[in-house]
């Protein structure tokens, strides 16, 4: 990497394993879960949030030294409603179906807590180029889980990915469901989706024992 | 009022903020651990929500709605000023979470000294911003039920922070895993939850989207209640299980 030096790698690489914004940081969750049934969802909400977090951390940081530190929560609602609605503005009109399977949780990325907390806990105090990266990496961490998650809950909960029949069509009985196989319904309704996440955690942390928690 | 009761009920239990939608999941993961921190939290959830969802609903009809600024008069009936509503709402509420901390601290210090830490953590609370923008979808009628979903639904948060803080509170002797100590196993339990507040989806059939036959929603009542049944009896063993873990200690 010519183009990066070491630690500004390790901005981006980071928070996509062990400093991961779901999974140890716990943030950014409220958004996340709901949306993950479907693996092109998880995609496009993914994307919206690395723009968001992205532009937004490079905007905050421009302005750090203007801002001032009372009515900062303010200014960076602001700044995020706006990018925000950029994102919905362009998901309703380049892809409508999804905005409408999206709903209200494409607003509710202003309310992301990552969002907010990296604006916080960095861009407030960082360079405009570090700031970038970090946005990208977080956002990135965030993206990962995502798609890990609507991955499962798609393949194991309607047998598709991206809306491809992967596994065989399950009414006339053809690939996977000759055999028997059957669609796990469990995987669809929304409390899967943390049970997914918790499986995760729990993987991670038996990989790194480091991470775990004093109770 | 039946539909009143309705959206009541609703919002609490079928529509719960967060075991339906997910939403002020951090500040639930993140401030459960303590009961009594809890219900403060959930107390300032309830009386935000309370005030800013019908603030927003005045806002959505008056304002944003396509053709609401006809009060304007008739050249203005053409406007949709709908992409706006995010800034608006968001400007809003911490507007108005700022606000309430201010009189809050005037009038009553000692409300303030139970309640005043958790405000600002509010403004950014997605139960919040989130409660609005399901207002404006749902397309809520009048301003009384639109106090009305922000009261129930604050309700909803507060009991689902109170319970997860109370199984918390308790897990503590249980003997959980070790890499799932902490998040991972509230997780889990959130999930389970979940499930269990999904039997509730049967209460009332007139709100979904799609009316589901009758049989059909009975036999999900049933699985769901087995769910139930099975998440208390798993519950209970494992209660059994931590204070036999207790006594060994001892």
């Amino acid at each position: 990497m010519a183009l990066l030096s070491k630690k500004d790698t390790n901005l981006i690489l980071d928070p996509l394993a062990d400093n991961n914004p779901i999974t140890i940081q716990v943030l950014g969750i409220c958004s996340a879960l709901a949306i993950t049934a479907e693996l092109k969802a998880s995609v496009v909400m993914a994307l919206s949030v690395i723009f968001v977090l992205g532009v937004g951390n490079v905007v905050i940081s421009f302005m750090r030294n203007m801002i001032p530190n009372k009515i900062r929560i303010i200014v960076q609602l602001i700044v995020v409603a706006t990018l925000v609605i950029i994102v919905d503005q362009v998901l309703k009109a380049f892809a409508y179906e999804l905005s409408k399977t999206l709903s209200v949780f494409v607003g509710l990325i202003i309310t992301n807590c990552i969002i907010m907390g990296r604006f916080e806990a960095f861009a407030l105090g960082n360079g405009p180029w570090k700031a970038f990266l970090d946005g990208i990496g977080n956002a990135l961490g965030y993206g990962v889980i995502l798609i890990i998650v609507g991955f499962f809950r798609e393949l194991l909960g309607s047998g598709t990915l991206f809306g491809f029949k992967v596994l065989g069509d399950p009414v006339t009985k053809t690939g996977l469901y000759a055999t028997g196989y059957e669609n796990n319904g469990f995987m669809i309704i929304p409390p899967a989706a943390l049970i997914v996440v918790g499986i995760i955690i729990w993987l991670q942390r038996s990989k790194n024992r480091a991470l775990i928690e004093e109770n | 009022m039946l539909e009143h009761l309705e959206l009541f009920f609703k919002s609490i239990f079928i529509d719960n903020m967060v075991f339906a939608v997910f939403l002020g999941m951090c500040s639930y993961l993140a401030v459960s651990k303590k009961v009594a921190t809890a219900v403060g939290l959930g107390a300032a959830v309830i009386f935000v929500l309370a005030v800013t969802v019908p603030l927003n609903w005045l806002l959505d009809q008056y304002l944003l709605r396509d053709g609401a600024l006809v009060w304007l008069g008739p050249e203005y009936a053409d406007y949709d000023l709908g992409f706006l509503s995010f800034i608006l709402f968001i400007a809003t509420i911490a507007t108005m979470v700022q606000l309430v901390e201010i009189v809050v601290e005037k009038f009553s210090p000692a409300l303030y000294n139970s309640l005043g830490i958790f405000l600002p953590l509010i403004a950014v609370n997605c139960a919040i911003l989130g409660g609005s923008l399901f207002m404006q979808s749902r397309e809520i009628a009048t301003f009384g039920l639109a106090l009305n979903y922000g009261i129930s639904s604050g309700i909803g948060w507060f009991l689902a922070i109170l319970a997860i803080a109370a199984i918390r509170e308790k897990i503590r002797y249980s003997n959980v895993p070790a890499p799932l100590r902490g998040l991972g196993i509230t997780f889990i339990i959130t999930g389970l939850m979940g499930i269990g507040f999904q039997s509730f989806g049967g209460m009332l059939t007139g709100g979904g989207d799609s009316v589901a036959p009758v049989e059909e929603t009975t036999a999900k009542k049933e699985e769901a209640k087995e769910d139930e049944e099975k998440k208390k009896k798993d519950e209970m063993a494992s209660n059994a299980v931590s204070y036999t873990d207790i006594n060994t200690n001892e």
